[in-house]
């Protein structure tokens, strides 16, 4: 037994596990980190300590926060994968009373060193809870009627408090994250086919409504799906965010303008040129070519987490690491379609690249995960 | 709890789901990346474009606008250059103490710092705001001195334009002023300077009529801007390009002088040199002071210039048309000449009116002046003489006559509402009034009433013509930038030189011999005698019965029915050298209140004569440079 223990397709034990991190994926969310270090020094137009600096020292302590986790046992977290969950509810619940209010929504709580958005928490909470679920619920019941339903109202609790806050987009990214996990755990596929029927009919039916006299929603509203959808109707508001990250984008060119020399950024015609929109600096000052390598390095933290995935026997940390990966995959896909006007503007940064301490906070927690369960996995 | 039976089959599913998965985030992948490269590199050139469109300004540079001198090279329009005070919030600190340290050492009210702080309130914080205009060069200088504790303070360069010879040249110079949409209305000009707020433009005389010449052309400052517009950089400068300097023929001595004889009446006086056409002095009574207008001119200004009923505003000379009165009788006469219907010694006699279809027509002496020739007729100036020519002549020979001496026709004159006066024809009468022409038109426009209308600047001509037997024509503009400008009308009129002999002759037996009707006005130099005739217009229709009971005398009337005052006349009167039209608007007679003005003019011409020749602009005199020790 001792034999079988070390050998190398047992689980590492203490220090050795540093051995066993999913350094190539480490490696890659530092590469990630860097290009957004590189873009803060740029749009603070060479002040490292405006933006790059603190992002850096919130970088180094996520990685701490990450490989620390990595070190426990991922069974750990399952086992937390409850309190998990309703920490995060609570903390959502919490948001009204003790949340701060900034551009007119509710979302964050301040939590001394750093502000904290309890909806990102929550993307990560309903992974573990789901990814927890699912391992623990028999096989012949994934299906059935009555265990769909335990799962659909996990996800939509928090949905709908996230959605008073209000917020939509993240509302979405966790309902659509949470019907990933649902999908990748083996939930039968009729039950999707039909949910997405549903859904078109209802925004069929909706849209249908207008303007008869069985109108479903008010003329405002119609309006402001219609402005959410369709940016350009509002050419002051959204619209002019999206013309001007396109220029940005557009005048970038195949290699760029050179470091540091985007005028659209420079000059402050882009919106949120620090947060949501840095990715047009990238696009502005490297080109296509910026664009692609990044995009290349999200697709390769993907393909990775798939690669930890699928070699891992532990279900728990197979759908976890799945649910993750998705959830970093919404971050930076949404993100993007946003700045290149294939998506509504919604308050999504992109992941590891955007200043901010909460979403980068949230990923390198849930990489924890991915590293914990990688580390641990059977083999 | 755990249930590992069957763990294989439901990795199985995990992992074909997941496949299908991660194969539908690949093709996400691949879309944006794809709409990448179609936004990077498809449409990269229009993207690059209008981001250069986002970034770079175009600041136009004002020119300096050209300057205008009279022939012997005086200014009579320049710039001065006028500073004024600026301040900018942000970089002010606390504007309002700032503001006040500044009132120490400039004169400003609360009232400007309080307007200063309000507009710097609305607007932001990065602009510069105006707190004072119109500061001379010593308390610019203090502020300068003073600049470490004046933050946010700076001061601009601007320019005002000055007429030195004020009320004198104000209806030939007119004014400059800032555009208004009713001037972008009005030209058809689509030179971006005009969209400068407060750009200063020419409103009248001169200025407005060359207009562009005087302007320049803009510079160009290419900046770069942020998106709330603030200024960045300075990316290359195009330097504007001062306007043109422009040269009157007046002479400025004169013009003063003419200006000053005119006086306190509704007047007009034009001087003319019959060799070449230059008008050597065009004055306008009474006048104002068009730097007025330049700074501002206060309500009250400009009420009283706008409702005195002598019409200051108003350039007399070329706007202002009259009935010529007497001075017609040379058309009439010439006409009838050059038709034959007249011969010079064929008598007329007057008996102090002519019948005609029981309508009297009056010579102005009741009891007529017996037999009359062509000489004598215009020496004495009698009516009659006219009312029986005219009768064999036709309208249309003498409409013709009066044409061909520049009544009646444009002359084209670098001023605005130049009036074309009027030579009436049987087709005019009919077109604008709808009705047939009747013999009575015609022996009223014979003597210069009824229709006949024409400017001073017109019967300038009209003697000009006379006196030098060319066609010649007016001249205002002597040249723009060096460049001189045609002289034109050189060639003879279409008249018998024996028929203008005899019509000289006796235009000098009105000024110069006994009985002539300007006789009190004779210049008593040997070769300076003058030619002329006097003019008497009358504004109102006299009935039947007043002429019975006796004519009102003029001075018993109300001023504006009173009788216009003419004369023209061209000196010398061997060898003419110039001619003058004087109109005296209400008047009364020509030889008692235009004639002797005329001939004090005439005499100031001919003692400045011999010194009015052109002077050459000095070369180095640009738009913009002060011109020191030469003012006024």
């Amino acid at each position: 037994m001792s034999f079988v223990n070390n050998n190398v397709r047992t689980v590492p034990t203490g220090l050795s596990k540093v051995l066993f991190f999913n350094w190539p994926l480490a490696l890659l969310l530092t590469a990630v980190a860097s290009t957004g270090f590189l873009m803060l020094y740029s749009v603070s137009g060479g002040d490292i300590e405006r933006w790059a600096e603190p992002q850096i020292i919130r970088f180094c302590m996520g990685m701490g926060v990450m490989i620390f986790m990595a070190f426990v046992p991922i069974s750990f977290w399952r086992e937390i994968s409850g309190i998990a969950y309703i920490v995060g509810i609570a903390l959502l619940l919490a948001v009204p009373y003790i949340g701060e209010t900034r551009g007119g929504a509710q979302r964050w709580i301040d939590l001394g060193f750093m502000t904290l958005q309890p909806s990102e928490l929550m993307k990560i909470g309903v992974v573990m809870a789901l990814a927890f679920y699912y391992d623990w619920l028999d096989e012949r019941r994934i299906s059935h009627p009555v265990w769909v339903l335990i799962p659909i109202i996990l996800i939509i609790f928090p949905a709908v408090l996230v959605l008073g806050q209000p917020d939509l987009g993240t509302a979405l990214l966790i309902i659509a994250g949470g019907a990933i996990i649902m999908f990748i755990a083996g939930v039968h596929w009729l039950y999707f086919a039909a949910a997405i029927l549903s859904v078109s009919l209802l925004v069929t039916g909706v849209f249908a409504s207008k303007g008869t006299e069985y109108q479903l929603l008010k003329d405002y509203q119609y309006k402001r799906i219609e402005t959410f959808i369709d940016p350009s109707s509002d050419p002051l508001g959204s619209g002019y965010h999206i013309t001007q990250s396109k220029i940005a984008l557009g005048s970038g060119g195949l290699t760029g303008r050179g470091f540091m020399q985007g005028t659209q950024q420079r000059l402050n015609f882009l919106p949120e040129k620090h947060t949501d929109f840095i990715f047009t600096t990238l696009g502005e000052e490297f080109g296509f070519v910026g664009g692609i390598v990044l995009l290349g390095l999200y697709g390769l933290i993907l393909l990775f987490c798939y690669v930890s995935a699928f070699s891992n026997r532990d279900r728990f940390g197979a759908i976890v690491t799945i649910g993750v990966g998705t959830t970093f995959f919404f971050y930076f896909a949404v993100n993007m379609s946003m700045v290149m006007g294939l998506a509504p503007v919604v308050g999504v940064p992109l992941p590891l690249v955007s200043y901010g301490g909460s979403a980068m906070m949230v990923l390198l927690i849930a990489f924890g995960l991915v590293q914990s369960a990688h580390v641990h996995r059977p083999r | 709890m755990r249930r590992p039976q069957k763990p294989g089959r439901l990795r199985q599913l995990l992992t074909r789901r997941a496949i299908v998965l991660a194969g539908m985030q690949a093709g996400v992948i691949g879309a944006l990346g794809w709409q990448m490269r179609r936004i990077a590199v498809e449409q990269n050139q229009s993207f690059r474009l209008l981001a250069e469109e986002n970034r770079v300004n175009i600041r136009l540079i004002p020119p300096v606008r050209g300057l205008v001198f009279d022939r012997l090279g005086k200014p009579l329009a320049y710039n001065e250059p006028t500073y004024k005070i600026e301040i900018v919030r942000e970089q002010a600190g606390d504007p309002e103490a700032v503001l006040r340290r500044l009132a120490t050492i400039v004169p400003i009210t609360d009232e400007d710092i309080a307007q200063a702080l309000e507009e710097m309130s609305n607007r932001r914080g990065f602009v510069a705001v105006p707190v004072i205009k119109d500061l001379d060069w010593e308390h610019i200088a203090a502020v300068s001195a003073n600049a470490p504790a004046l933050p946010g303070i700076s001061a601009e360069l601007g320019h005002y334009r000055i007429y030195p010879q004020a009320d004198d040249f104000a209806h030939i110079m007119g004014f400059v002023g800032p555009v208004s949409d009713y001037d972008l209305s009005q030209r058809d000009d689509d030179d971006p300077l005009l969209l400068i707020p407060r750009f200063q433009i020419g409103k009248n005389g001169i200025e407005r009529q060359i207009e562009k010449p005087l302007r320049g052309k803009a510079g160009v400052k290419r900046i770069e801007v942020n998106a709330i517009g603030r200024v960045m950089r300075v990316l290359g400068r195009e330097e504007s390009q001062a306007g043109s300097n422009v040269q009157l023929t007046i002479d400025h001595r004169l013009q003063k002088f003419a200006q000053e004889r005119l006086g306190e009446n509704s007047a007009a006086a034009v001087v003319m040199d019959v060799r070449n056409g230059d008008l050597l002095a065009m004055a306008s009574a009474p006048s104002f002071d068009p730097n007025k207008f330049v700074r501002g001119i206060s309500v009250a200004d400009f009420k009283d210039l706008n409702e005195n009923i002598y019409k200051p505003m108003l350039n007399k000379a070329v706007t202002g048309t009259y009935p010529p009165g007497s001075t017609f009788k040379m058309v009439t006469a010439l006409a009838a000449l050059k038709g034959g219907f007249m011969k010079t010694n064929e008598k007329v006699r007057c008996k102090g009116y002519t019948e005609l279809y029981d309508r009297r027509f009056h010579c102005w002496r009741r009891g007529g002046h017996g037999n009359m020739d062509l000489h004598n007729s215009l020496k004495q100036s009698c009516d009659v003489y006219y009312y029986e020519v005219a009768q064999k002549v036709g309208i249309e020979n003498i409409s013709a006559m009066a044409k061909e001496l520049g009544l009646g026709v444009p002359h084209s004159l670098e001023l605005p509402a130049v009036r074309e006066g009027l030579a009436p024809t049987k087709a005019w009468k009919k077109a604008r009034k709808g009705e047939d022409w009747v013999i009575g038109d015609t022996l009223n426009a014979s003597i210069g009433q009824g229709f006949v209308l024409s400017s001073p600047m017109q019967l300038a001509v009209m003697a000009a013509r006379l006196g030098s037997g060319t066609k010649i024509s007016p001249r205002l503009v002597n040249a723009i930038d060096n460049r001189p400008q045609p002289v034109r009308g050189r060639e003879p009129l279409d008249i018998e030189p024996e028929h203008i002999k005899a019509v000289q002759k006796a235009m000098f037996a009105v000024v110069n011999e006994r009985g002539g009707t300007a006789g009190g006005s004779a210049i008593r130099k040997k070769g300076w005698e003058m030619a002329g005739k006097t003019g008497t217009s009358q504004v109102r229709f006299i009935t039947k019965e007043e002429r019975a009971r006796g004519v009102i005398r003029n001075e018993d009337l109300p001023w504006e029915r009173r009788d216009h005052a003419l004369f023209v006349a061209y000196a010398p009167a061997d060898n003419p050298r110039f001619s003058i039209s004087v109109v005296v608007e209400h008047g009364g007679g020509g030889s008692k209140a235009a004639a002797p003005i005329a001939r004090d003019i005439m005499r100031e011409a001919l003692e400045l004569g011999a010194d009015n020749g052109y002077r050459a602009l000095p070369t180095d005199v640009r738009a913009g440079k002060p011109i020191l020790g030469d003012k006024a």
